[in-house]
């Protein structure tokens, strides 16, 4: 079929609004020149700039550790939670339970930051990396029990059955049958972790303390400075890692899908 | 009865494998079983049979461990089952689905309840090779289940579930997923198996056919109770309700008035000889077809009724004769083709009779 001329139109004009300010910025952080939005000529000396920054370089690093850290957190609770709650014996309040662990997902950050702060503060626990990692893996597992569940539902209950039936425990069923056969889903589920890890700034900004600054924080504070060819080459190194991630959890999670 | 006979059930100094002493399963307010006994021996190959939905899955399901009876007691060996996890039962099951593990070849699949007894490698594969050649199935052992077809994969299940050596293997509607020759080719292969591996069979089914075909005794389920529990051919001879009657085989059933000889079933017509001790009252003669004769005469029997022809199906070595007697009942008669299609007299619409000894039918009350 073809696509008629107002089609056409409003998909260009769709995807323009979405990705042109994404394109400027990715274009202008080969600019050669020092100003932001005069182009002169293409270079690739604001990446290097970037990577002689010491600043730059530990804020990369604290963000890689949280994203993987947290990540890797929220996927082995996130995982149970959406276990028990798929397969569990139905226990009284089972439906509140699978709301309320949703409920993250439409929480303003600005509130999750806010009461994740006051707990850390009330515990006495001292705000650094340490703190980010733990209010990263309390949201991201929301997003990991939402895509592992729904692989769950449409998992053949009697395989594991089969598994218990040929003398399995219970661990061993889920290890040895359910978790290979979920395995792209729960990838799926750390990828997006990590993903949303990279990108926060508003929870991370609250729970954070000094020493412990992570690339979208850097580049916030360094805007309010002005901006710089620099900001715009760091921000489409965010912004490939991100697109990464998201192409390949959804590409995980399609392969996922595809299982019987 | 000769004693080479395998039977049992009616030996009382056999004692069973498998007993289910008046057992109930509620799902909430649903009742799937309803208080059912079921003594089952060593070696026996037996059915469960019934239509969808009467609970056979339920049954089999709470002897595996899957679910648990509301109420009643399943043994196996005179050892109470209540208390023992799905995985420590001597119990093994071929599950409806086939349940093969997606992520694991052939060969693994397996081996896997092997592995999880902590048998040393050379037995495991010792005895997956065996299992193997028992379904016939060595050049397919590094393929995944989806790289093999339907009938490979049932037999995949079969060897997986038959490797642990189980007291009793449970088999839930083992041959449903089949087209109709592998079918039947498979029901032999399992009563093969069965009488090789001398391992005791539950195997549950809708098809009557089939449950006649393989096993020593069969249960006729109908709504989470036991109608009959009997050998085919009993179950086929002398059913015990027109239920039983109408669900093995093909049957007349004939309403009326049994005055302890004969069946007063229309005003007007010769009362129905039959040899029965069934308590007067109303009930209901059971005819197999095979047991009337289709003749253009009047027969010298004991019981003979006027009728005319409506409909013949022709089935190659057998017609049945659709009939209709007085008073508007349609009576199927089945007889063998003996002679060529030219030489036979009965045609449609012709006036027949049909005849039957008095031992030729039963009378049931329920
Ligand atoms: N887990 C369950 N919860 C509620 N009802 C069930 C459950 N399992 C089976 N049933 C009901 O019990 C009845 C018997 O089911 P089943 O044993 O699967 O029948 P069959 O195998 O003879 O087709 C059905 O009406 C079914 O809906
Ligand atoms: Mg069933």
């Amino acid at each position: 079929m073809k696509m008629s001329r107002f089609n056409v139109v409003s998909l260009t004009l769709g995807f323009a609004f979405l990705y042109l300010p994404i394109l400027i910025l990715i274009t202008y952080s080969f600019n050669e020149s020092r100003l932001v939005t005069v182009w002169g000529g293409f270079s690739t000396k604001w990446y290097g700039v970037l990577f002689q920054d010491e600043r730059f370089l530990g804020a990369a690093w604290v963000t890689f550790y949280v994203a993987f850290i947290s990540a890797s957190i929220a996927t082995v609770l996130g995982t149970m939670a959406a276990y028990v709650l798929v397969r569990g014996a139905k226990f009284r309040g089972r439906t509140l339970f699978s709301g309320m662990i949703y409920a993250p997902l439409v929480m303003p950050e600005v509130i999750t930051g806010l009461s994740l702060l006051l707990l850390f503060i009330s515990i006495g626990l001292d705000r650094g990396g340490f703190t980010i990692i733990l209010a990263h893996a309390t949201f991201s597992m929301c997003y990991v029990s939402v895509v592992v569940s729904s692989r769950l539902v449409s998992f053949d209950r009697s395989l594991e059955e089969a598994a218990l039936d040929l003398g399995a425990t219970g661990w061993q069923a889920f290890r040895l049958v359910t978790l290979p056969i979920i395995a792209p889903a729960v990838a799926a589920g750390w990828l997006l972790g990590f993903t949303l890890s990279l990108d926060d700034l508003v929870i991370a900004s609250f729970v954070s303390g000094p020493g412990a600054t992570t690339l979208p924080m850097r580049i916030f504070s360094e805007v309010r400075l002005g901006v710089s060819p620099k900001i715009n080459a760091l921000s489409a190194i965010l912004i490939g890692m991100v697109a990464l991630g998201v192409i390949v959890a959804s590409l995980t999670t399609k392969r996922a899908a595809q299982r019987p | 009865m000769t004693d080479d006979v395998f039977a049992p059930w009616n030996d009382p100094g056999q004692s069973p494998l498998i007993r289910y002493a008046n057992v109930t399963k509620k799902f909430g307010e649903f009742t799937a079983i309803d208080n059912v006994s079921i003594d089952i021996f060593p070696g026996e190959f037996f059915a469960l049979l019934g239509p969808s939905g009467c609970g056979k899955t339920t049954l089999m399901r709470m002897l595996a461990g899957f679910e648990t009876p509301t109420s009643g007691i399943i043994s196996l060996g005179g050892q109470d089952m209540g208390n023992v996890p799905p995985n420590k039962r001597p119990v093994n099951m071929m599950f409806q689905s086939y349940a093969l593990f997606p992520h694991m070849n052939v060969w693994d699949n397996i081996a896997f309840g092997l592995r999880r007894d902590g048998l040393p490698k050379d037995q495991v594969a010792a005895r997956v090779e065996e299992m193997l050649r028992l379904v016939q199935l060595q050049k397919f052992a590094k393929r995944k289940p989806d790289a093999i077809s339907g009938g490979q994969r049932q037999r995949v299940a079969l060897a997986r579930s038959l490797a642990k050596a189980p007291k009793v293997l449970l088999l839930d509607e083992p041959l449903g997923a089949l087209d109709k020759k592998l079918r039947q080719e498979t029901q032999f292969e399992l009563v093969d198996i069965q009488e090789k591996t001398g391992t005791t069979f539950m195997i549950v089914t809708h098809d009557q056919e089939e449950a006649m075909t393989v096993s020593t005794r069969i249960a006729v389920m109908d709504e989470g109770i036991i109608k009959q529990i009997d050998t085919p051919a009993s179950l086929y001879e002398a059913p015990n309700s027109r239920y039983v009657a109408d669900f093995i085989g093909d049957v007349n059933l004939i309403e009326g008035d049994w005055r302890g000889d004969t069946l007063h079933w229309a005003e007007g017509q010769t009362p129905l000889a039959v040899q029965s001790d069934a308590p007067v009252g109303k009930a209901w003669l059971a005819l197999r077809p095979e047991k009337i004769a289709i003749s253009k005469d009047q027969a010298k029997a004991d019981n003979a009724i006027p009728g005319q022809v409506i409909d013949i199906a022709y089935l190659g070595n057998l017609s049945t004769y659709v009939v209709e007697i007085p008073g508007g009942q349609k009576i199927r008669a089945q007889a063998t083709n003996a002679r060529r299609l030219s030489r036979r007299d009965i045609t449609w619409n012709d006036t027949v009779w049909l005849s039957w000894t008095s031992t030729a039918g039963l009378v049931l009350s329920e």
